[in-house]
């Protein structure tokens, strides 16, 4: 199957018994560096499917019962957390959730042995946030059960990535050539990080903007192991022609460690407003990870505007992750 | 052992014209029935049945497509996930007379998986099946309420079905099961 990023339009003659059951290689989903683009395809493809069950009276299909699945969030979370634990419940799966303190961590031997006793209650997945980078790799390394990085530190979020592109997907034919912007604190951003890697490898046009105390040094004479993306300190300039507008939550906490100077000056620079906006593309689509800091990093009457489509994000993210629970436990992985 | 053919483009649309017949006589009338074909290749069978019926009852006949991927009984055995597409069964079933279509009927797991499926989306008035091929092995208590060719068969062969929308020509045959690779 040729990776092409859509999901619309897929005819008979796709219909072929596929090679595509082959394409699958993960075990654990902790960034999406590593995935090929006919993996995401085969995502897009299952969400596509479970995005079906969403709709129905009934919400419920029996396809991973009696498999378990754990949530372990070192770090606050609403709607991450609860997504994760629909998609569970509707794929029938028992799920448990695990509260731990953020401060029993801060020694590496407490997490593993939290991961032991997880992988003593049985767990199949393991659906893991915590404040470090590399947490959930570590985690990957000590247990059998399949880890979903669901947030770590700056790193990645996988899966936001993944439902940010399947909602793209809704609403534009291709990813390919797709001009995506994203705007705000990108260093910090696992969500901007995530989608730079999933975005660039499906041929989207990306685009990063933010005041250059919140841009990652180094992005616009990138490595060759890092994707390639445009880098501007010009909202403007990032806006104009955009398909694809993806505002992000300003972390507060960034005014107080000196990356800037007021909160109030950060968005008069770099609101998303409607008056920006309307040099977009027409058809532009505004995207945010949430939760938003409404008239901070975006106006309010964008944030609700007919241009955006967040809360559709907030229910394409249990479709997402019912395809990820069903990929990951839906093969027995013998390897 | 060699391919052997036992139906031909020809045969085939003879028994699917027969079958959409038998559809209409045993139902009385076209009015309460959706055909749901049953993915990969129930599909074109259920628009090839669906397109039969219209031309000669002159009336609409819905068709949906069903995809039992997450219904099925064997998911954790397989070493790899199948690849699932979308159910697209754009209308309420409730108090339907609901026609699955599927190539061939074997062991009855997926006729099971499809049943299940069927009734999660709503209570249809029955449900029937119709298929091209019967090759026997029932592991479950189901049959076909349309069966378009009765073939014995050994568990060691393989029943192709092959149809011009998914695989450019009109044929079933009889192949020796492959051997398992590596």
């Amino acid at each position: 199957m040729e990776a092409v990023g859509q999901i619309k339009a897929i005819d008979l003659k796709d219909e072929k018994p596929q090679p595509a059951q082959k394409i699958w290689k993960h075990k654990h989903i902790l960034d999406l560096d590593d995935f090929s683009p006919s993996e995401i395809d085969l995502v897009m493809q299952t969400t596509e499917a479970m995005h079906e069950i969403l709709s129905r009276p009934i919400k419920k299909v029996p396809t991973l019962r009696g498999k378990t699945v754990v949530t372990l969030f070192y770090e606050a979370s609403t709607r991450t957390r609860s997504s994760f634990e629909l998609a569970a419940k509707n794929l029938s799966a028992d799920i448990s959730n695990l509260t731990v303190s953020s401060s029993s961590v801060t020694k590496g031997e407490s997490l593993i042995d939290t991961l032991e006793t997880i992988e003593a209650l049985g767990a199949d997945i393991v659906v893991m946030r915590h404040p470090y980078s590399g947490a959930p790799n570590l985690a990957s390394k000590h247990v059998k059960a399949s880890i979903i990085n669901a947030g770590d530190g700056w790193h990645a979020h996988p899966t936001q990535a993944l439902l940010d592109m399947y909602t793209m997907l809704k609403h534009k034919n291709s990813i390919k050539n797709l001009k995506v912007t994203i705007i705000g604190d990108i260093i910090h951003s696992r969500v901007a990080h995530s989608n730079i890697w999933s975005l660039t490898k499906m041929g989207a046009e990306v685009t990063i903007c933010a005041p250059s105390t919140l841009l990652p040094k180094g992005m616009d004479n990138p490595q060759p192991y890092f994707p390639k993306v445009n880098v501007t300190t010009d909202i403007d300039k990032a806006i104009k022609g955009a398909d694809v507008v993806m505002g992000l939550r300003l972390q507060l906490e960034r005014q107080q460690s000196g990356l800037l100077p007021s909160i109030r000056e950060y968005s008069r620079l770099y609101q998303i407003t409607e008056e920006r906006l309307s040099k977009a593309d027409n058809d532009v689509i505004v995207m945010h990870p949430g939760p938003v800091n409404e008239d901070v990093e975006i106006a309010s009457t964008v944030a609700h505007g007919d241009k955006s489509v967040i809360n559709e994000q907030v229910t394409n993210g249990v479709a997402v992750r019912m395809a990820l629970f069903y990929l990951l436990a839906g093969g027995s992985h013998n390897e | 052992m060699a391919k052997k053919v036992i139906m031909t483009e020809a045969d085939i649309k003879r028994t699917i014209a027969r079958i959409s017949h038998e559809i209409v006589e045993r139902n009385k009338s076209t009015k309460n029935i959706i055909l749901v074909g049953m993915r990969t290749r129930g599909v074109p069978l259920a628009k090839r049945l669906a397109s039969n019926i219209e031309s000669f009852e002159e009336m609409k006949i819905p068709v949906g497509i069903l995809d039992f991927s997450l219904y099925r009984d064997d998911i954790s055995s397989q070493d790899i996930p199948l690849v699932i597409k979308s159910t697209d069964i754009p209308f309420s079933v409730d108090g339907k007379v609901i026609v699955l279509v599927d190539d061939v009927l074997y062991t009855g797991r997926s006729a099971r998986a499809a049943l299940d499926a069927i009734i999660d989306l709503g209570r249809p008035l029955s449900i029937q099946l119709a298929v091209l091929v019967d090759r026997g092995h029932r592991e479950l208590p189901i049959r076909a309420d349309y069966v378009g060719k009765n073939i014995p068969s050994s568990k060691d062969e393989e029943i192709e079905v092959r149809l011009t929308e998914t695989d450019e020509i009109d044929e079933v045959a009889i192949i020796p099961k492959p051997g398992r690779e590596g």
